[in-house]
């Protein structure tokens, strides 16, 4: 009996303690090196405000399993504060009425005013922000081994054009030309930057953001899809399942001597020692330097009733778009900050060159969604039309034709 | 003295069902309930969550209208049919070799029937090293100099399936082996005496007298491979991702990237009804024989 008692004591000491103290969780999938490194430091941040910090870091890279966790904590009605949620899927859970609005920090820090507003209007559900932007990613980047290309006496490439000539003439130097990571994911990767290359940025925008079907099935995309196609014999067969940093690591070994992949790559070349501009180079990739196909991490908030959780929440708003925390977090990310306004000093040259191209496209209208990850459609679409790119990629009987159809029927799926 | 005698009856009476009330609870909400709900929730048009607005058919027309989902059907049937006819073939092979009275018989079926003791990611991961051309058996063989041989079913779309039946073969049949050795061991001695005494050949002793004997071992190996088959989904995801592309689908992978990963939680759930629906057109009928001999006998 006694003991019995204790416990409950104890039991309703621990709820006290546990409802006073404003505890935020937040969800996130940022487990490997860097990331964790990043997430560190938000977590530093928010304790220096006051509040208690509950890391729910799920891993897998691509967030998969942090998704499914998050569907049961929702669904259980027990939401944590924050998730580490992008792109239209904010909109999805917007639609399932779960979102909750820091639309309050939102007005008073000016946010509308630092975002460029492709960016703030995927943060915003029926007009309100409900996620804060932490870092923008530029997808469209060719990483280059360049000793490799003095050895074959090969230029960068700029058009598709030269890319080919100058792919040929390190296969014909013994050179593999591309490391290419075989996952449907990465498929659509290069082949977004295909699109961008042969077809411009207003056919990018019919095609992958208005999903126009004439043009998804249209002769433009039949030649974006052969051309895309051609760069097959320039890799290996053992690409298929392959991870992308097991490719970039053939860059950096020598193995290979180009990769297409967004700006995460760059953490890789770093971590081996590498330096930007010397023994790596990062161009756009070809025909798309006047272009930005933009992947942002963003924090979703969620409904919650408790009124100190919900000042934890904002608080964690703010210290996501603080220019300190922009700064240090993009440092160990590999990408640039979300806000226009900060100083680009600390960078290095891949970072400057990605901050220069941002606000200059952002003004041009070059800047795009990056529907391969996850920016343009909703999940559904987005698998399906996946799985034709990939289809596509590993099916040597399937005609550019009947790949363009297949894409615009995927792009059907809602 | 008639009080205990109440209490011994009441005991007798609840007492089982008391103690069986609970495993029986949680079987009904935790296995059927939650079929019920799946089942209704492939009737809706839930999204990233669950919402409960009836919606008709038109998940499971959007399922047939998918050209993966048919894609994962047809790797179904491949790979069921060779996974499960090698397995026993294999099995009942090995199981026969083995019955020879072999020296070191212990040692050879536990190294055998040690597959088994791997779980389907590990054996997956081996295998995916082993069906690497640049990594496993075809470089090998060209390190050795036979540089014309290929073997890249790994990374073939159209051969990729076939991997997953070579490594589950590697992994169920020392199982079935087992089972069969068993059943062997419990042929009655004096019927295969007899046979030798009338001068039949030991071929035709296990043809004629000994399998038809294991008919019942037969059924439930048949029985736990195809539910393995239907329900596979670890060893392709560890062995090929569903890949290249979407080629070595299943319907339990097709079914977990839907529900999990595409917001098509109604698409999912009439795919895992499907599945549901091929289980139990194997295993309605093999009760139904069985619960009929039961009461016959």
């Amino acid at each position: 009996m006694r003991n019995v008692k204790m416990g409950l004591i104890a039991s309703s000491l621990m709820l006290a303690f546990s409802v006073q103290a404003a505890e935020v969780e937040v969800l996130h999938y940022w487990t490997s090196g860097g990331e964790a490194k990043a997430a560190a430091e938000l977590k530093k941040m928010m304790e220096g405000k006051g509040n208690k910090w509950k890391d729910f870091a799920v891993a897998g890279g691509g967030g998969e399993n942090a998704m499914t966790a998050l569907k049961t904590r929702v669904v259980s009605g027990n939401p944590p504060a924050a998730a580490q949620i992008k792109g239209p899927s904010i909109q999805e859970w917007g639609d399932e009425g779960v979102l909750g609005s820091i639309d309050g920090v939102a007005k008073k820090e000016g946010w509308d005013k630092v975002l460029p507003p492709v960016v703030s209007n995927v943060m915003k559900y029926k007009g309100q922000y409900v996620a804060a932007p932490v870092n923008v990613h530029r997808v469209n980047w060719l990483w280059i081994n360049p000793e490799l290309l003095k050895k074959a006496n090969a230029k960068v490439p700029t058009t598709w054009d030269e890319f080919f000539v100058t792919a040929a003439a390190l296969q014909k130097a013994g050179i593999q030309p591309l490391a290419y990571g075989g996952q449907p994911w990465q498929d659509s990767t290069v082949f977004e930057s295909v699109t961008l290359g042969v077809g411009g940025v207003d056919f990018y925008k019919k095609a992958f953001v208005q999903l126009d079907p004439a043009t998804l099935s249209g002769p433009t995309m039949v030649k974006v899809l052969e051309t895309y196609k051609k760069l097959k014999p320039f890799t290996d067969k053992n690409a298929a399942g392959r991870e992308w940093n097991l490719a970039t690591s053939m860059v950096i070994n020598g193995k290979a001597a180009m990769q297409f992949m967004g700006d995460w790559a760059k953490g890789e070349f770093l971590a081996a020692g590498k330096v930007p501009g010397k023994d790596f180079l990062c161009v756009a990739a070809p025909g798309t330097a006047n272009a930005f196909t933009f992947n942002i991490d963003s924090f979703a908030m969620f409904k919650l009733k408790d009124a100190s959780a919900v000042k934890g929440q904002n608080d964690l708003a703010s210290t996501l778009m603080s220019p300190a925390f922009q700064e240090v977090f993009n440092l160990n990310k590999g990408s640039i900050p979300a806000r226009t306004d900060l100083a680009m000093d600390k960078f290095d040259e891949c970072g400057k060159k990605s901050a220069v191209d941002f606000k200059a496209t952002a003004s041009k209208g070059g800047l795009v969604p990056s529907w391969a990850h996850g920016m343009a459609m909703k999940s559904a679409t987005q698998g399906a039309v996946y799985d034709a790119v990939t289809q596509f990629w590993n099916n040597d009987k399937m005609s550019a034709k009947d790949a363009a159809m297949k894409l615009a029927a995927a792009a059907k799926m809602k | 003295m008639s009080t205990p005698h109440a209490h011994y009856g009441f005991a007798e009476r609840w007492l089982p069902r008391l103690v069986l009330a609970p495993s029986f609870l949680l079987t009904l909400i935790f296995l059927y309930g939650f079929i019920a709900w799946n089942g209704y929730l492939s009737f809706t048009n839930s999204r990233l969550l669950p919402n409960y607005e009836w919606a008709g058919l038109v998940q499971y027309a959007t399922l047939f209208e998918n050209e993966r989902w048919w894609v994962a059907v047809r790797n179904l049937g491949a790979f069921a049919v060779l996974f499960i006819g090698g397995a026993m073939a294999i099995g009942i092979t090995l199981a026969i070799l083995l019955d020879q009275k072999v020296r070191g018989e212990g040692a050879i079926r536990t190294l055998y029937l040690y597959p088994m003791a791997l779980s389907f990611v590990v054996t997956g991961t081996a295998w995916k090293w082993m069906l690497n051309p640049g990594l496993g058996l075809e470089k090998l063989m060209h390190d050795w100099g036979f540089t014309s041989f290929t073997f890249d079913w790994l990374v073939n779309s159209e051969m990729s399936i076939y991997t997953v039946v070579i490594a589950g073969l590697w992994q169920s049949s020392g199982f079935v082996m087992a089972l069969f050795l068993a059943g062997l061991r419990g042929v009655d001695d004096s019927i295969i005496k007899a046979a030798q005494i009338d001068g039949a050949s030991l071929p035709r002793i296990y043809w004629k007298i000994i399998l038809p004997a294991l008919r019942p071992v037969v059924f439930s190996t048949l029985m736990i491979l195809s539910h393995i088959a239907i329900k596979s989904f670890d060893l392709v995801m560890a062995l090929t991702g569903g890949g290249p592309g979407f080629s070595s689908d299943l319907p339990a992978t097709f079914m977990y990237s839907m529900a999990f990963t595409r917001g098509q939680t109604g698409l999912g759930a009439a795919s895992a009804m499907m599945m549901l629906a091929t289980v139990a057109a194997i295993v309605v009928p093999y009760l139904y024989s069985e619960l009929r001999k039961e009461q016959n006998g």
